[in-house]
């Protein structure tokens, strides 16, 4: 396994705050990383980073060992905890979308017979996640997990080198939940995929990472509280954890 | 006992007392030209609702020898080609730049200012503006419309796609769209619903400005007749010409409302009632 994403002394501030400082890691190809810490820890901002949206403010961060492009890109994919799907598109029109940005530069859009073998491709990933029976619906009228199995679903289609997950999981009812973490735990296996994802849970950081990254202040100042930024506290890597030992039927997982 | 804002009409008791305002209305303006009629049989004020539909008769039936066309066609045919060209212009213009303004900061950054600026100047301030620089012709009573209404539907329209939560410009771009694809694909789409609600917010200005030109500086519109015949305090005319024009524009914001609601379902989510 080698390193796909490098994280090479980065640091974030804003202004007089600084809110990551010395972030050094390298996340190998096919792990589960889950990414842990209080509120204001920098979890999201680790994230974006990643995704592109935030650049540091020193330091470097490389995917494939090159320099990430400071903005989102196909490379990486990302499911947020919501407002990840198009609500004008319906399911399947959802999951196509990327297709169709990479069929056409202009019209965004495929048409006839490579819109017709995108499509099978399309609802085969809705079968995968369960959506099979939705391949019409728009998402409002879907369930917050079924939006997410969306969201997963559209972001998977394009073999993304990573996967970026933001609290998928944290506006699910329980049970939900369980079905969630069973399902992503056999796509990360299939696909073998690279996951990132920040959770709010430690439980379920444990339960699907091959890692735990937490992230916190080590150093509090009272009186400047923004003086120090917040590092990785702890990293946990799971190794007695390999894809092939984490249990599919982790919960009920039912479509 | 139920509290008074917990009952809820049914469909049908809804209808009726939509209309019962109305009729009343009607009602009481009956009888109130019934009395002045009563005691001075050419009062001109308050015309029956005979007086009128006589009136109308003429006005929408007859040929008028002098310009070889029936009035109320007419004026009705030249008002709606100005309505209709200068709301299309406005849609257009509010389209192609309430999107670009939405989707790109540097643009929001550029010329949002000056629209911000040009909505707080009032319309009918121009007006004179616009009829020395375009002559007292169409084009003049065309801008007006445009002028007064496109600064509002720019504004309304870029912070609703400003609006477009960021998590879907991101995932878009995760999955490979491009500036244009987003602006095609997911800013456009999600603007259109709003940009027929804002046009129908738009209606009633535009109708203001429409008749405000067309009172100042016209020979043929719903406005010109209204005004010209007040001259002769003819509220046998100018009473249908007006119930006339709220007609129509009862039917636009009808045709628009419905078209919105077919076209674009999943921007109207079902509402309890």
């Amino acid at each position: 396994m080698s390193g796909l994403l490098a994280f090479d002394d980065v640091w974030v501030e804003y202004g007089e705050k600084i809110v990551l400082e010395k972030v050094s890691l390298t996340v190998t190809e096919g792990a589960f990383v889950s990414i842990v810490g209080p509120s204001g820890a920098g979890k999201s901002t680790f994230l974006r980073l990643a995704l592109g949206q935030e650049r540091p403010t020193r330091g470097a961060i490389r995917l494939d060992g090159r320099d990430l492009e400071p903005q989102p890109g196909r490379d990486r994919g990302v499911v947020f905890q919501r407002y990840s799907v198009f609500p004008h598109l319906n399911a399947i029109d959802n999951v196509l979308f990327g297709l169709d940005c990479e069929g056409s530069r202009v019209t965004g859009r495929l048409w006839g017979k490579a819109r017709r073998t995108a499509r099978e491709r399309a609802e085969a990933m809705l079968v995968q996640v369960g959506l099979g029976a939705a391949l019409e619906v728009y998402p409002a009228q879907l369930s917050g997990g079924m939006q997410q199995r969306l969201a997963i679903a559209q972001a998977l289609i394009m073999r993304p080198r990573i996967l970026l997950l933001d609290e998928p999981f944290g506006a699910l009812d329980p049970g939900v939940r369980l079905d969630m973490h069973g399902l992503i735990t056999g796509l990360w296996r299939e696909h073998q995929l690279t996951i990132l994802m920040v959770t709010h849970d430690i439980k379920e950081a444990f339960k699907l990472g091959t890692r735990v990254l937490a992230f916190d202040k080590r150093r509090h100042d009272a009186q400047a509280p923004n003086r120090y930024g917040s590092v990785v506290v702890y990293d946990f890597p799971l190794d007695h954890k390999t894809p092939a030992e984490i249990p599919l039927s982790l919960g009920p997982h039912h479509p | 006992m139920r509290r008074l804002l917990n009952i809820r009409p049914s469909p049908g008791a809804r209808l009726l007392l939509g209309a019962l305002p109305l009729v009343a209305l009607i009602l009481v303006y009956v009888a109130a030209s019934a009395a002045s009629h009563a005691q001075n049989p050419s009062e001109k004020i308050l015309p029956t609702l005979s007086a009128m539909a006589d009136q109308m008769r003429i006005m929408a039936f007859q040929v008028d020898p002098q310009t070889g066309a029936i009035p109320l066609w007419q004026d009705t045919a030249a008002s709606l080609r100005r309505l209709g060209l200068g709301l299309s212009i406005a849609t257009g213009a509010t389209l192609i730049l309430g999107l670009v303004i939405g989707v790109l900061p540097l643009a929001r950054a550029g010329i949002g200012p000056l629209i911000s600026a040009i909505a707080v100047i009032p319309p009918i301030a121009v007006l004179p503006i616009l009829f020395i620089t375009f002559g007292l012709g169409e084009t003049a009573k065309i801008v007006l419309i445009v002028v007064g209404v496109t600064p509002f539907m720019i504004r309304d329209l870029a912070s609703h796609v400003g609006a477009i939560p960021e998590e879907q410009i991101v995932k878009a771009q995760t999955l490979g769209a491009s500036t244009w694809q987003v602006a095609l694909r997911v800013a456009l789409p999600q603007a259109l619903p709003r940009l027929v609600e804002s046009l129908r917010l738009s209606l009633g200005p535009a109708w203001v400005f429409l008749i405000s030109a067309e009172a100042i500086a016209s020979d043929v519109g719903l406005g010109y007749r209204i005004f010209l015949v007040r001259r002769y305090l003819a509220m046998d005319i100018i009473l249908p010409y007006v119930a006339w024009t709220a007609l129509l524009a009862v039917a636009f914001d009808l045709i628009l409302f419905t078209l919105s609601r077919r076209t674009w379902p999943w921007a109207y989510p079902a509402r309890a009632r």
